[in-house]
């Protein structure tokens, strides 16, 4: 018979430790996730704007950076700055900061991406039309090209922020203690697995399910027409 | 006022890759003077004038502007820009601003306005191009017409000295034409240096001082509206009059 007891009973340290991230020791889904996803983008969106380039020694390493990691799995890039990059700086980094690091270098590739293809969604009028009123380059990127390419980009943004919040799981595997390696500890102990899995299963997709219908919301409100 | 010439083409050429779509062009245009260009499409005439304000660079030739030869390098292009307003077909409004958000942006970013001062002379210019009452819509929630005389506004913002219309209604339903002529018709009156692109001959020959017929990149032939229309010189303008004046 399913007994969610288990969950009740070790309730704090799934939510508060695992998933949050606010307990005595370093750990939590949401404490590596948010900063990796704010991180992620704004490396992404000078990753997306330097594709874009004119000049081909700003465009080429962009270039290269985005085929290179979109080309290897994130679990080898978590295992090389947990083992290699120790190594090389000859100094110890705690789970947090590899996990970090590795989601933020990761997921710039393919914010890159997301950046680039709504870079080239806006018309290029747009920035003919701003750039004949006299604005510098800067300026029409900022305040006339951006904007809009923002907006376009919302859909498969949010897409990647759901892909990356899931993906913190495997920060599990270096022994980052976040949701998913909560419950492992907590089901060692007590084998109970369906309730266990099954919780924290709800935690990610209500999470998720949140951050999708914020999203169309967002779309809506920034939809002139 | 220390020279006589708005605009001078002096032997300009450029080209599109292999494509030569200005050769050895040459004119020369007034202050105050209205010129309306016309000729086939392919012919270079949106290509002449985004050359004005450097949207497009040229390979060789020189262009001066106001006194100033604006194809020499270190040219400062913001202010060139802002002296030289252009309109263009597709109205290229900014479609997450407002009207009036459209005609401020330039005034507050680039002449350093306060947003008060830009607000009341945006208004000002929404009162001028006939739809002050539009103020506050996004430009999806206008019709074309509307959102071309939006774009003349946020043209005219910069208090330009030359207007470039790029065939500034033909992508107008021929209802809104009109309104849209009737505002470039106001802006020559008060004196304003123009060169249109548009095949609305009504337009030309009430409006313009001297028309341009151009093809291949070459002026075929110019002169005022009367000879112009009444006795073309070339068989080719000819031609060209027989198909956009007879339907």
């Amino acid at each position: 018979m399913l007994d969610f007891g288990v969950v009740l009973s070790n309730f704090k340290f799934l939510i508060v430790q695992g998933f949050l991230g606010v307990g005595s020791f370093g750990g939590g889904t949401l404490r590596l996730a948010i900063p990796a996803i704010v991180l992620g983008f704004l490396l992404g969106i000078f990753i997306g704007l330097a594709r874009l380039a004119n000049v081909a020694w700003i465009r080429f390493p962009a270039t290269i950076y985005v085929e290179f990691f979109r080309g290897v799995p994130l679990v080898m890039v978590i295992f090389w700055f947990w083992f290699i990059i120790p190594q090389l700086l000859q100094l110890p980094i705690p789970e947090y900061g590899v996990a970090l690091t590795a989601f933020v270098i990761f997921e710039a590739a393919y914010f890159g991406e997301i950046v680039r293809a709504g870079v080239q969604s806006v018309p290029r009028g747009q920035a003919e039309a701003a750039t004949a009123v006299g604005l510098r380059g800067s300026q029409t990127l900022r305040f006339v090209v951006l904007p809009q390419a923002l907006r376009n980009m919302i859909p498969s943004l949010v897409t990647q922020i759901i892909v990356l919040f899931k993906d913190t799981s495997l920060a599990s595997i270096i022994g980052y203690v976040d949701l998913t390696k909560a419950a492992q500890i907590v089901n060692n102990r007590e084998i109970r697995p369906f309730e266990l899995y099954l919780f924290i299963a709800v935690v990610y997709w209500i999470c998720t399910y949140s951050m999708s219908r914020y999203a169309r919301r967002l779309e809506r409100r920034l939809a002139h027409a | 006022m220390k020279n006589s010439t708005a605009i001078e083409f002096r032997q300009v050429n450029k080209w599109f890759g292999k494509l030569h779509v200005l050769r050895d062009f040459s004119l020369k245009i007034d202050p105050g003077e209205v010129v309306v260009v016309c000729g086939p499409s392919g012919s270079g005439k949106s290509t002449l004038i985004r050359c004005v304000n450097r949207l497009e660079p040229i390979q060789s030739g020189e262009i001066i502007v106001l006194g100033e030869s604006i194809t020499q390098p270190g040219v400062n292009l913001s202010s060139l820009r802002a002296r030289v307003g252009i309109v263009f077909q597709s109205f290229n409004l900014f479609p997450h601003m407002t009207a009036l958000e459209n005609i401020m942006l330039a005034p507050v970013k680039v002449r350093g306005l306060t947003r008060d001062e830009a607000e009341k002379t945006a208004r000002a210019l929404l009162e001028r191009v006939g739809i002050p009452e539009k103020a506050n819509n996004y430009p999806a929630n206008l019709s074309g017409g509307q959102q071309q005389r939006v774009a003349i506004a946020r043209a005219l913002a910069m208090q330009p000295a030359i207007m470039l219309f790029d065939e500034p209604t033909s992508a107008l339903d021929p209802e809104m034409i009109n309104e849209v002529l009737d505002v470039m018709t106001d802006l020559a009156k008060e004196g304003m240096t123009m060169i249109v692109i548009t095949h609305e001959m009504g337009f030309a020959k009430r409006v313009a001082r001297r028309i341009v017929f151009m093809d291949e990149g070459q002026v075929i032939e110019e002169g005022g509206p009367d000879s112009f229309f009444d006795a073309p010189k070339f068989d080719r303008t000819r031609q060209f009059l027989s198909k956009i004046l007879s339907h």
